[in-house]
């Protein structure tokens, strides 16, 4: 089948980018959307134009590094899959698709499709972990983990940090990523010594980088590749609440003996 | 070259910790003036680079992707293999040291295996205190499944996505250190080369794939933990972006490259639909435990899977190696699907595939057990091909996934040139000739949590920090010149075949002739094609933008590049080795009924290739292995 694709094409953070129109031949339904664009981008090497860039790398829908908007949805049209593991037979001969990067004044556009998504490591840094120093773990089984919190905890955790409920967000709002980390951890029994510092500093931190506030459209439920659920915004928010309430920094200890 | 493993001496069981004694100390003061340079940041960096950060060295840690937590560890599905005997199934550290020495068909170090089986304990405990959201029972403790090449239940797991929960984990933790300012990041950085000044590995030079600027880094050891080189079948099960560039490029600085041509090939794959596809999809052989391999008994059957009957099916694992069936190990499962394949018992387009079937563990089992166990497995097989593996059986065939081979490095995980640590499927030490599921993970955390702590500090401990070196010293320069020129050179040639076109015709040379199985002519004319591509790409090849940009094309051609020189040292490892072992398949070299026969008389050794010169045949070392504890052995399965 043949595609008609409009793509943002942009050289640089600097400067300004268009859509341009390109035409693509022998699309087969196996190919997935990315091999698709691999073969525009070897024919528009052949005539020498600049092969549009984008990330991608383990294409198998878990590195997290692909995503873009096609027709206004992140991902695209099939529910619970990224691009990589989005295939042409979802398509129809002749169709024409508008190709562009998640729009967020968070996530700068470097290239065509790609951005810059280190605003997401930062808001993990900010207090997305447990801190246990290698070393000093205690066995494994000495805490046991109450079977349904530990599946909830893994729908979770199973978050690629792709971006793309940032990019269907109206309000370009961080809030499924950070609320994903912050579920998985408070609902762990061995992640509960930090619990109310990480929600209020990753919270503070998911602000600190521009992101918008939720206002539940739940439209990055909808475009989640890992069907992450809106449950855990609202369990996010409780979670701030609650340390907004409980949890003081203890005043500065001036020193020992 | 000299080749000194640096085994401590005693019992295999008190080697490790005898070591751990006799090593050296950095005071605890001194730590922050050693700057560690880690490139990689998968299961082996990510851990490493973290855990040297909690002591308290300078780390500067590299990937080429945006983020940390997008390294290709991410894919793994199946689980991670511990001793822990949770199941009370007589499971031991001995026995998951026998298993992968044995399952390695006795091409590994004892020593360094027996380390890893005794580490595995602590990396579940690890892993679970840092939150990972292991699989549990319902009495809160933790489960586990099996997998290939073992009779215990001792793999971990998280659904099918344990790869990716266990480097969270240490990306997390890894973060952690980047807050605290012990771990700089340096992501969408590509290592091109590593500059050794007096013999001794002090830096790297990296280019910002953003900028494209080419980067200095100076330090007092460098950590390669940059993965496998399976992407030199060009279709494999890795991620696009993996290469062998940093260990290449190591080696090409004196590194000894151990065992090229023990490359995995995994049986349960999803299998090829067109000369368009990027790359090949694993099915996680976790699927083994409850899914039924077979083919049709009879030659070109083109029924469809419901319309042929059980009599008429050969479940030919369960047929040829009844005590572990469809367990059985991945060399062994891959080259008895080829085997049936090319009898033309094959299925699906070109009769390269074989079924894998649920409909007995779905009956016996009931759907919900088989979604809880393998649901996104499931889904993701279906957005593949389209079809539905809980009515029609899955069509699987083998695919290059893992490679075992990797830089030589001795007891401590250091390379021939001092100062060069490799880590995880980087190196070469603990597999063997061949791989058991659910063990990749476990050396990549075992190495970087809890063994490059130790030896790295031990290593600094003898060396004064910076020792007066800077980036301007002119090794450093010499070698970023070198990096331009090589990039420059790419551009400037201008040819008529794009970068993929040459990745896919390297891969389809070792593919035919250095995969599954080998022979002399075949690897023999190999060489010859891979040299003659090589040729042709330098003159060839067309690469277009600039340097100074984000520029996938280039970063591509730099890779490919390397994979046209480590290609003709797969084959010529895999031509000099004239044995079978577990990967390693020698068409010559065949028990009667078609099993891997190993020469023990002569093979049973590293080969450690050293790099001669751009003109010079490379010269092949070897490490004798010896085996005290597990006695060689034919390898069964029956």
């Amino acid at each position: 089948m043949k595609l008609i694709l409009h793509i943002w094409r942009q050289k640089d953070p600097q400067s300004p980018g268009k859509m341009v129109r390109y035409e693509v031949q022998n699309v087969n339904e196996h190919m997935s959307f990315l091999e698709m664009l691999d073969v525009l981008n070897e024919d528009l090497i052949s005539r020498n134009e600049d092969p549009v860039a984008f990330d991608h790398d383990c294409r198998e829908g878990i590195c997290g590094s692909c995503g873009f908007m096609i027709n206004g949805i992140a991902h695209g049209p099939q529910r619970g899959t990224t691009v990589c593991q989005l295939h042409m037979r979802h398509f129809k001969d002749g169709q024409e698709l508008w190709l562009e990067p998640w729009r967020a004044q968070a996530f700068p556009v470097l290239k065509d499709l790609i951005v810059d998504r280190s605003a997401f490591d930062r808001i993990i840094a900010a207090g997305g972990y447990v801190s246990v120093n290698t070393g000093g773990a205690p066995e494994a089984n000495s805490l046991p983990v109450e079977k349904t919190k530990a599946d909830l905890a893994m729908d979770a955790a199973q978050c690629i940090g792709c971006g793309a409920c940032v990019a269907a967000c109206p309000n370009a709002s961080a809030s499924l990523f950070t609320a994903a980390k912050i579920s998985h951890l408070a609902l762990l029994p061995q992640a509960q010594a930090e619990r109310e510092r990480r929600a209020l500093n990753m919270v503070a931190q998911m602000q600190a980088e521009l992101f918008g506030a939720c206002t539940n459209h739940g439209e990055c439920e909808a475009v989640c590749p890992k069907e992450i659920k809106l449950e855990n915004i609202a369990r996010m928010n409780r979670e701030f609440i609650r340390a907004a309430c409980l949890h003081r920094e203890p005043a500065r200890e001036t020193g020992g003996a | 070259m000299k080749l000194d493993a640096r085994i401590p001496a005693g019992p295999i069981e008190q080697k490790w910790d005898k070591l751990k004694f006799d090593m050296k100390l950095v005071n605890p003061a001194n730590k922050r003036k050693y700057k560690v340079i880690v490139v990689g940041t998968g299961l082996a960096g990510g851990s490493a680079a973290a855990s040297l950060g909690e002591l308290g060295y300078n780390v500067g840690a590299f990937c080429y992707q945006d983020s940390p937590r997008r390294a290709h560890s991410i894919a793994a599905q199946g689980g991670i293999n511990a001793a822990k005997n949770y199941q009370n199934d007589n499971d031991s550290v001995f026995r998951l040291f026998y298993d992968t020495v044995k399952g390695g068909d006795f091409r590994s170090r004892e020593a360094n295996v027996y380390r890893l089986a005794q580490l595995s304990v602590n990396i579940i405990d690890q892993c679970v205190a840092q939150g990972v959201p292991f699989a549990r029972e319902y009495g809160g403790l933790l489960a586990n499944r099996s997998f290939g090449g073992a009779q215990v239940s001792r793999t971990f797991y998280a659904r099918g996505q344990t790869g990716q929960q266990l480097l969270l984990g240490a990306y997390q933790a890894l973060e952690r250190q980047v807050k605290a300012g012990t771990v700089k990041m340096f992501p969408r950085h590509e290592m091109l080369e590593l500059v050794v000044i007096d013999g001794r590995a002090r830096g790297i030079i990296a280019r910002d794939l953003v900028s494209g600027e080419i980067e200095p880094h100076v330090a007092d050891a460098v950590v390669l933990a940059t993965g496998g080189y399976g992407n030199v079948f060009c279709l494999s099960t890795n991620a696009k972006g993996c290469n062998t560039t940093a260990i290449w490029r190591a080696y090409k600085k004196g590194a000894a490259f151990a065992n090229p041509c023990f490359t995995q090939i995994h049986p349960t794959c999803i299998p090829v639909s067109g000369d368009y596809q990027s790359k090949l999809t694993l099915m996680s052989e976790s699927l083994r435990n409850d899914g039924r391999i077979w083919v049709p008994k009879k030659k070109g059957d083109t029924r469809p899977p419901s319309q042929i009957p059980e009599e008429e099916r050969d479940y030919y694992l369960e047929r040829m190696y009844p005590a572990f069936g469809n367990l059985s190990p991945r060399d062994i499962a891959s080259r008895a699907a080829k085997r049936v394949c090319d009898e033309g018992r094959g299925v699906g387009p070109g009769g390269r595939g074989v079924y894998l079937d649920f409909a007995d563990a779905i009956r016996r089992l009931g759907r919900q057990t088989i979604t809880e166990r393998y649901g996104n497995l499931f889904e993701m097989y279906e957005r593949i091909t389209g079809e539905d593996p809980y009515r029609v059986p899955m069509r699987i065939f083998p695919a290059a996934h893992y490679t075992m081979g990797g830089l030589w490095v001795d007891y401590h995980l250091m390379s021939t040139i001092p100062g060069l640590f490799v880590l995880g499927e980087a190196n070469f030490s603990d597999h063997g000739a061949n791989r058991l599921g659910a063990s990749a993970l476990m050396q990549g955390l075992a190495d970087g949590y809890f063994v490059i702590p130790y030896t790295l500090g031990n290593f600094l401990a003898g060396v004064k920090p910076g020792d007066g070196i800077t980036a301007g010293h002119a090794e450093f320069e010499a070698a970023r010149r070198a990096v331009e020129e090589r990039l420059r050179r790419l551009l400037a040639i201008q040819g008529k075949r794009t970068v993929d076109s040459f990745h896919r015709e390297l891969g389809h040379i070792m593919w035919e002739d250095c995969g599954m199985s080998r022979n002399r002519k075949g690897l023999e004319s190999a060489l010859g094609r891979i040299r003659a591509l090589r040729e042709e790409y330098w003159q060839n090849v067309k690469v277009l933008g600039e340097e100074a940009e984000i520029n996938q094309a280039l970063e591509k051609a730099g890779r490919v590049a390397d994979f046209l020189e480590l290609g003709e040292l797969i084959c010529r490892d895999a031509l000099e080795r004239e044995e079978s072992c577990g990967a390693h398949f020698r068409e010559e070299y065949q028990t009667p009924d078609g099993e891997a026969l190993r020469n023990d008389a002569q093979f049973a050794h590293v080969a450690a290739w050293e790099y001669a010169g751009e003109d010079a045949s490379p010269i092949r070392n070897i490490e004798p292995l010896e085996f005290e504890y597990v006695h060689l052995a034919q390898r069964s399965y029956k």
